[in-house]
């Protein structure tokens, strides 16, 4: 597969357009439909997950047990959060980088495209097993999305070993995505695009890809031994054997905290593009945008044990993680700065994406505060697996990586479809999104810091009030993603005007020089960079 | 097209690669994590086990009180104790005390000790030279059994360490085929 | 136009309302509450100078944001200008907040190393979590209990009127003296927990097989009440923490009551063993100790839940010899969430439970089992 070129496909397949019918997505190579695909199936998920928050939230709505059994509780809480990392967010940014980074460095497609088909159908079947496995008896996974040993060892049911298999499935298919990403950045660049012109969307992603490789495989290992330990009678996590329990973690949050990164630096790169194009202005410091993203990247492997701080860590080790934890504000610092450094004496207007996007800058500023609080870590004793750390991980996540794919998807759909969508609803959904949103992760400092753990079924009375205007926030939250999903109905239809090639009048971008829609094949010839 | 530096085969090669050696470290860090709390002391998990002459002069000019403390975890119808529940020693100085183990059940058991000490940076100046958790023991039903620990605690314990505590858990280890006995290491460090 | 305000407004709004929550007092449902140690008065200013460092650094930087926003619009008619990087500005937005950092680092770093020095402590507590319920072990005094939730279960399922601390509350809580410096080994017998009282600003994981340590010095006398704090299955949010500070005074009458009791437990014991008990009496306890120990497994109908836990109605346990009944109340089952209750409950308990739950749920064994009788089982081991 590594050998076929991409100029040898395109003179051929650029006579007919896509196959009729499902053999056109089972069997596409082409990077836009594989990117729509990946959208899609990311949607799908996010509402999937957005569901079991919803049990989630009518559970906690009261104090007491109403709605559902604790056990069926944790089962929700572990598969939300699976489905959200893995399905939702992750899928959604390589669908992203299927669709654009093509485009953005002029290439005909992704560089392995066969690859590209293997690694976006597998994934459904790994959702499908860890789906299924909810409906075993004894249920699903229930150790949370981080399951920690010895909880998901000896102390898990037979659920586990379908978690461990859907967990492989995913992570072989975000390295598959990754490689790709790499091959087509590396080798597929047009000429002239040379690496300080990439696009910072291109580069945050081909930086994102490294970490993917360097860190799903550790994450592969780290489901590998619970398996062993559970089945065949290793002991990596369990102290009888010489094991032990606080090694998982260790192994986890090796994964896990650039796993963050991953979620997030795609996402500084499409407020990148978004920013300067309704700010009419250039962003600002370009290549100290690129460098902070390095350094983001290279911090992310040496503070994964500030998730640890409570296992009962050495002084010297607690100091190390809290400083370079710390570090990591600078870079991210320099990030929003110079967003809000492209928006000063800029022309700017507020078109749904710009909306979005602006919400994303604030919002996700408010995630690094608390994450710089959680940072310092004689206070984290008091923040950790309490919900404050729940508001924390959302703010960055939902108000962050989730609000830049939408914010994606309403900057670069109408080049998609080659029609505007409904506008009105767009604001609708932004309005209902950003209120509910906040009425739904704001308290959750508050209940947090008042001493509400996190991942519990059942809380004491004392935080009942917020957490009723919690719910309801979540409730709407969910309901306004609806308004999203019949827009995008409406946009794929391709109801709407029809958009010119410069969507935008600020874009810049060879996306931008294609015509709307965006034609099956484009760039067979490449174009010429200025 | 930019003319590519390498091939796509041969960039999918290299990152495959990547792939596959990330895999290894992912298992590598088991070890790694055992030689890092070696040196940190994370958990107080490691056992310096010495030999005779690795002896050190005693530092007479301080006293470390040393605790202990005794878990059956979930082992039901045993009772194991220290017999002295601590001792005072001063740095370098080589004490033998005793533990007691109680099986009250009626099958014989294969027993596990882990030992972990607190604060965990105590446990890197805690060397052994004889304890019945460097092996599995196996002990009769209904039987008494009294092991001897000999231990000396490194004269470079800092200052500020007055008080340390070492615990034992008691585990049952089944199938006596251990796949990874990382707890021992040997130590010479002195 | 009214959309824009509106946004302003909204971020205004976020802005501000954290600030005005923050300056509620120490009971405050919406903040860190400041604790009765010196550690969590500490703890407590950290939180808030970082907090204020936070809003000023969010006042600035939205402040800006905001300003551009109003005036640098393109419906005001603004035009863009051209500059789109600036060294000076740049080193300056990184080395300021390097500068701000390191301020912060260094009241961090003052403030852990004293929470991590356990040293020289006057009184040490090991503590141990299992599923899902604390022991408390002084050392050194010969005294140790278990502590479980005593929320009742009818206000769980919303029968009862919820109480004031429904949720926190325990059957025996910890006793504490004030002005002492108390260590707490933690440990656990299962998965991991972590034992958490915000007032003492402590909390540290239990791990299986290894030991933590934590400490505080408590200054004022009170009832403290937190909870388990590391997801621990299915009632990890019912393992409540209670404990109950009171002065050094009553605390040596404590320990001496404490140590009466045992020996009067004892003797009440050997009583038990020389006399029957009746079916009503055994049933009774039973099915208290049932609810107490083994219902949030096993359920209160005796049907577990398929896969997780097994049902012991009709389970052959129950069915079956009652030796093997009470051998495994007794014991356990390792590997599985069945702990060994022989430390747990006292063998009056022990016999009323296997009594109960031989005759509970429609079943009518008729089977009657005495302490002695489980105490003859724990004396064959020998």
């Amino acid at each position: 597969m590594e050998t076929s070129l991409p100029t040898h496909s395109d003179n051929h397949a650029a006579h007919h357009g896509p196959a009729k019918g499902i053999k056109r997505w089972l069997f596409t190579t082409n990077h836009k439909d594989i990117g729509t695909l990946y959208l899609w199936f990311a949607f799908i998920m996010f509402l999937t997950g957005g569901a079991m928050a919803m049990v989630i939230r009518a559970e906690l709505f009261q104090p007491g047990l109403q709605i559902v059994e604790p056990h069926f509780f944790n089962q929700m809480t572990t598969v939300h959060g699976l489905i959200m990392v893995f399905g939702a967010v992750m899928p959604a940014f390589t669908g992203l980088a299927n669709w654009l980074i093509p485009l953005m460095i002029g290439a005909p497609d992704m560089a392995l495209p066969r690859m590209n088909n293997l690694s976006f159908w597998i994934l459904p079947f790994a959702f499908l097993i860890l789906l299924m496995s909810l409906f075993m008896e004894g249920g699903g996974p229930a150790f949370g999305w981080t399951f920690y040993a010895p909880l998901s060892t000896t102390y898990s049911g037979d659920s586990t070993a379908l978690f461990v298999f859907s967990v492989h499935i995913m992570g072989i298919s975000s390295i598959m995505g990754a490689i790709n990403v790499i091959v087509t950045i590396f080798n597929m660049r047009a000429p002239g695009m040379t690496w300080m012109k990439l696009p910072l969307f291109v580069w945050t992603w081909f930086i994102t890809a490294y970490l993917l490789i360097a860190v799903m495989p550790v994450l592969a290992g780290a489901v590998t031994m619970v398996l062993t330990d559970k089945y065949f009678g290793t002991s990596f996590f369990s102290a009888a054997g010489g094991g032990d329990p606080v090694l998982f973690q260790h192994i986890f949050w090796f994964f896990g905290h650039p796993e963050v990164y991953i979620m997030i630096l795609p996402a500084f790169g499409i407020i990148s593009a978004i920013v300067p194009t309704f700010s009419r202005k250039k962003l600002f410091g370009y290549s100290s945008m690129v460098y902070a993203t390095a350094s983001i990247a290279f911090l992310s492997f040496i503070v994964w044990a500030h998730h640890m701080f409570t296992t009962g860590m050495p002084v010297a080790a607690e100091l190390f993680f809290m400083y370079c934890t710390m570090l990591i504000s600078v870079p991210t610092g320099v990030k929003v700065f110079n967003w809000v450094a492209t928006m000063w004496r800029g022309s700017i207007s507020f078109e749904v994406p710009m909306m979005f996007a602006i919400a994303f800058i604030i919002l996700f500023t408010f995630g690094g505060f608390s994450g710089l609080m959680l940072a310092i870590t004689p206070v984290d004793f008091q923040y950790h697996d309490t919900y404050f750390v729940v508001a924390h991980f959302h703010y960055v996540l939902v108000t962050g990586a989730i609000f830049s794919l939408i914010a994606a998807t309403y900057y670069w759909l109408p080049k998609w479809t080659g029609v505007m969508y409904d506008n009105k609803l767009a604001k609708w959904h932004f309005w209902c999104s950003l209120i509910s949103v906040n009425v739904l992760f704001f308290p959750m400092h508050f209940v947090g810091l008042a001493g509400m753990p996190r991942r519990i079924p059942d809380y004491s009375i004392q935080f009942a009030d917020w957490n009723q205007i919690i719910s309801l926030g979540g409730f709407a939250f969910g309901l306004s993603q609806l308004i999203f999903l019949a827009l995008l109905i409406k946009a794929c239809r391709k109801k709407g005007e029809p958009v010119p090639a410069k969507v935008w009048d600020g874009a810049e971008g060879l996306e931008w020089d294609l015509p709307s829609p965006t034609p099956y094949h484009t760039f067979s010839t490449p174009p010429k960079i200025k | 097209m930019t003319e590519p530096n390498t091939s796509n085969a041969v960039l999918v090669k290299k990152l495959v690669l990547a792939v596959v050696c990330m895999f290894g470290f992912g298992f590598a860090l088991v070890p790694l994590y055992d030689v890092f709390c070696d040196l940190t002391g994370i958990n107080g998990r490691q056992i310096n086990r010495v030999d005779a002459s690795q002896t050190q002069l005693i530092d007479k000019s301080r006293l470390v009180k040393v605790e202990f403390a005794t878990f059956t975890g979930q082992l039901s119808g045993w009772r194991f104790e220290a017999v002295e529940p601590f001792v005072s020693v001063n740095p370098g100085q080589m004490k033998a005390v005793k533990f007691r183990l109680v099986n009250l059940n009626k099958d014989t058991a294969n027993i596990q000790a882990i030992p972990s000490v607190s604060p965990g940076t105590a446990g890197l100046y805690l060397n052994k030279l004889e304890c019945f958790c460097f092996e599995q023991q196996l002990i009769n039903p209904s039987s008494e059994t009294e092991f001897v620990m000999q231990f000396f605690i490194d004269t470079a314990l800092p200052k500020n360490i007055k008080v340390m505590t070492l615990a034992y858990t008691l585990f049952e280890v089944e199938n006596q085929a251990v796949v990874y006995p990382a707890q021992e290491q040997n130590n010479d460090r002195s | 136009m009214l959309i824009k305000t509106k946004h302003l407004l909204n971020i205004l709004l976020l802005v501000f309302c954290f600030p005005l929550a923050a300056s509620e007092t120490a009971t405050s449902s919406i903040n860190l509450r400041e604790g009765v140690t010196d550690i969590s008065h500490q703890v407590y200013d950290l939180h808030m100078t970082i907090f204020y460092i936070c809003c000023v650094i969010g006042l600035v930087v939205f402040g800006v944001m905001i300003y551009s926003m109003i005036f640098h619009r393109k419906s005001r008619g603004a035009k863009a200008a051209n500059f789109h990087e600036s060294l000076k500005v740049e080193i300056a937005w990184t080395v300021v907040p390097f500068v701000i950092l390191i301020g912060m680092a260094i009241p961090a770093t003052k403030t852990l190393i004293a929470m991590e020095d356990a040293d020289e402590s006057d009184l040490t507590i090991i503590v141990t979590g299992s599923q899902w319920k604390w022991h408390y072990e002084y050392q050194g005094h010969d005294i140790d209990f278990y502590s479980l939730l005593a929320t009742p279960e009818q206000q769980r399922s919303g029968q009862w009127i919820k109480g004031d601390t429904y949720l926190l509350d325990v059957d025996r809580p910890l006793i504490l003296p004030i002005n002492k410096k108390v260590r707490f080994l933690m440990t656990s017998d299962d998965v991991i927990h972590s034992w958490w009282v915000p007032d003492f600003a402590v909390k540290k994981d239990a791990n299986p097989g290894f030991i933590n340590e934590a400490w505080t010095k408590i200054n004022e006398v009170g009832t403290y009440r937190g909870q388990c704090a590391e997801l621990c299955g299915k009632d990890h949010g019912f393992m409540p923490v209670v404990v109950e500070a009171v002065s050094e005074a009553d605390f040596e009458n404590w320990l001496l009551s404490e140590k009466d009791k045992i020996l009067q437990a004892k003797a009440e014991e050997q009583k038990w063993l020389a006399m029957n008990m009746s079916k009503d009496e055994l049933m009774l306890e039973g099915q208290q100790v049932y609810t107490a120990y083994c219902a949030a497994c096993h359920q209160a109908n005796g049907q577990g839940l398929p896969g997780a836990f097994p049902a012991l109605l009709g389970s052959p346990y129950v069915t079956g010899p009652v030796d093997k009944h009470i051998e495994i109340v007794l014991n356990g089952k390792s590997g599985t969430s069945m702990q060994a209750f022989a430390k747990q409950l006292s063998l009056k308990q022990i016999a009323a439970v296997v009594t109960y739950e031989r005759n509970a749920w429609g079943q009518n064994s008729g089977d009657l089992i005495q302490p002695k009788d489980v105490n003859q089982i724990v004396k064959s081991g020998l």
